[in-house]
């Protein structure tokens, strides 16, 4: 079978991979490329869990093939923190301990910032409609969505 | 996916050629949100994805003389992010964002949903409403019908093989014309319609309703318009007796399955209920228009 070999962007730094047709993103992003932040949930675009920005836009990237990825730009939760800064969001999730089993977070991290570059200032209504797309089995959505308005508010208003 | 390969071109013509040399075993490839899930749970196994996303044409939204050409690989996202087209359709465009999460909308197209063929899809009972029309390219041509033609049964289109929907045509605006789609869902979101109804109205100078289409999805084998709803609101304003017999209509036509989801006298009721509310909502708009 032919291996398609793909030149992408992941997180600001130039990628090259082969993959094989079928190979979805979750797949490359954690087999070939060993960057297993992001997470298999269901495989079927239901959870959110491996919830990847693609072109500015959030996607399930089990739901998307990586040989679609020529020239495009990924980010990742690799990418997030700022060295050893942590992004708001990932702060506040720390802080709000909104998190259990943490298998949800990446993906509801990388939506939540997808969602707040749209809405900056959403309610708190808002922002579970925004998660929507996120399951989280541990049932910690209030701290969840406690910890997207807090970093929504701090991010409007850096310190 | 033993002998999977994997194909983007860049014309109409160079897809053609591609669906009909894979056979029955090539599928299009726009938003991959059901066809991904499809191969993933190994419900098909195809041998040649045809990726039609690098396609111009498919890629755009046009406003033409008569109509609006939506691509078939325009996603939900952007024809969310449409204003004209929102300012137009908005019942279309509210039932397309009623797909899935704010992931899959990043992907999933409104060509797709249609040619997925569930009787519950959203999109589908409000184009049908719009009186949206399929433009379809194959091996022996195009041609245009409209959507309702097109669907056959649950999962099953009049597609032949090597044929593909290349977009959807929505008519352009009169003022003083509204839509709306409604459904019911036993969450908030991110469900599968029990019932779903689109509506589409046209009023006169004198707010007298001058033409109608109203459409009733996931009530039976295929999204259905109510032909009986139009003689009922032709003519009329908006009254207790027009909604009574336009809830009846709608409720008559229903010949739904009977599920954990909603039974048959519930989904028939329903229905009756949901076609009164979206007519309302459809009206109020063609007022505002």
């Amino acid at each position: 079978m032919a291996r398609h070999h793909i030149t992408t962007t992941i997180n600001g730094d130039e990628v090259e991979f082969a993959c094989e047709p079928g190979q979805t993103l979750l797949e490359v992003l954690r087999t070939e490329l060993g960057m297993t932040g992001t997470k298999n949930g269901c495989g079927s675009g239901d959870c959110g869990a491996c919830t990847v920005i693609v072109n500015d836009r959030p996607i399930n990237a089990c739901l998307v093939l990586g040989v679609e990825l020529e020239g495009a730009q990924v980010e990742t939760i690799e990418g997030m923190a700022e060295g050893t800064e942590l992004h708001p969001l990932q702060q506040k999730f720390l802080d709000h301990a909104a998190l259990q089993c943490g298998i949800c977070t990446p993906g509801i991290l990388n939506m939540a910032k997808a969602f707040l570059a749209k809405n900056p200032d959403p309610t708190e209504s808002e922002v579970r409609y925004g998660l929507a797309g996120n399951l989280c089995r541990c049932t910690g959505y209030d701290k969840i969505v406690r910890a997207v308005l807090d970093a929504a508010q701090e991010m409007r208003a850096p310190i | 996916m033993a002998d999977l390969k994997y194909e983007s071109p860049t014309t109409t013509e160079a897809a053609v050629a591609l669906l009909a040399a894979g056979g029955g075993m090539a599928r299009v490839f726009a938003g991959g949100t059901d066809l991904l899930v499809q191969m993933h749970e190994e419900m098909i196994e195809p041998t040649l994805l045809v990726d039609i996303k690098n396609i111009e044409e498919m890629r755009k939204i046009t406003f033409e003389t008569d109509y609006v050409r939506i691509g078939a690989a325009v996603t939900g996202a952007e024809l969310g992010e449409n204003d004209k087209l929102v300012a137009m359709w908005p019942g279309v465009v509210e039932a397309v964002e009623l797909i899935g999460s704010y992931q899959v909308q990043g992907r999933a197209t409104i060509a797709g949903n249609l040619c997925n063929a569930s009787p519950a899809a959203d999109s589908v009972p409000a184009m049908i409403a719009a009186g949206a029309r399929v433009c379809i390219a194959g091996p022996t041509g195009k041609l245009e019908i409209p959507v309702e033609q097109m669907l056959v049964s649950p999962g099953k289109t009049s597609l032949v093989q090597g044929e593909f929907v290349t977009s959807i045509l929505l008519p352009n605006r009169s003022s003083n014309a509204g839509d709306a789609y409604l459904r019911f869902i036993p969450r908030t979101e991110m469900d599968i319609a029990v019932v779903g109804v689109g509506v589409s109205i046209e009023l006169n100078a004198d707010g007298v309703c001058s033409s109608a289409r109203l459409s009733l999805g996931a009530v039976s084998a295929t999204a259905q318009l109510v032909e009986a709803a139009s003689g009922i609101l032709v003519g009329n304003k908006l009254d207790d007796t027009v909604l009574d017999a336009l809830a009846s209509a709608a409720s008559e036509a229903c010949s739904p399955i009977d599920d954990k989801r909603g039974t048959i006298e519930f989904r028939t009721k329903v229905a009756g209920v949901l076609a009164c509310r979206a007519t309302k909502i459809a009206w109020q708009r063609a007022e505002k228009n």
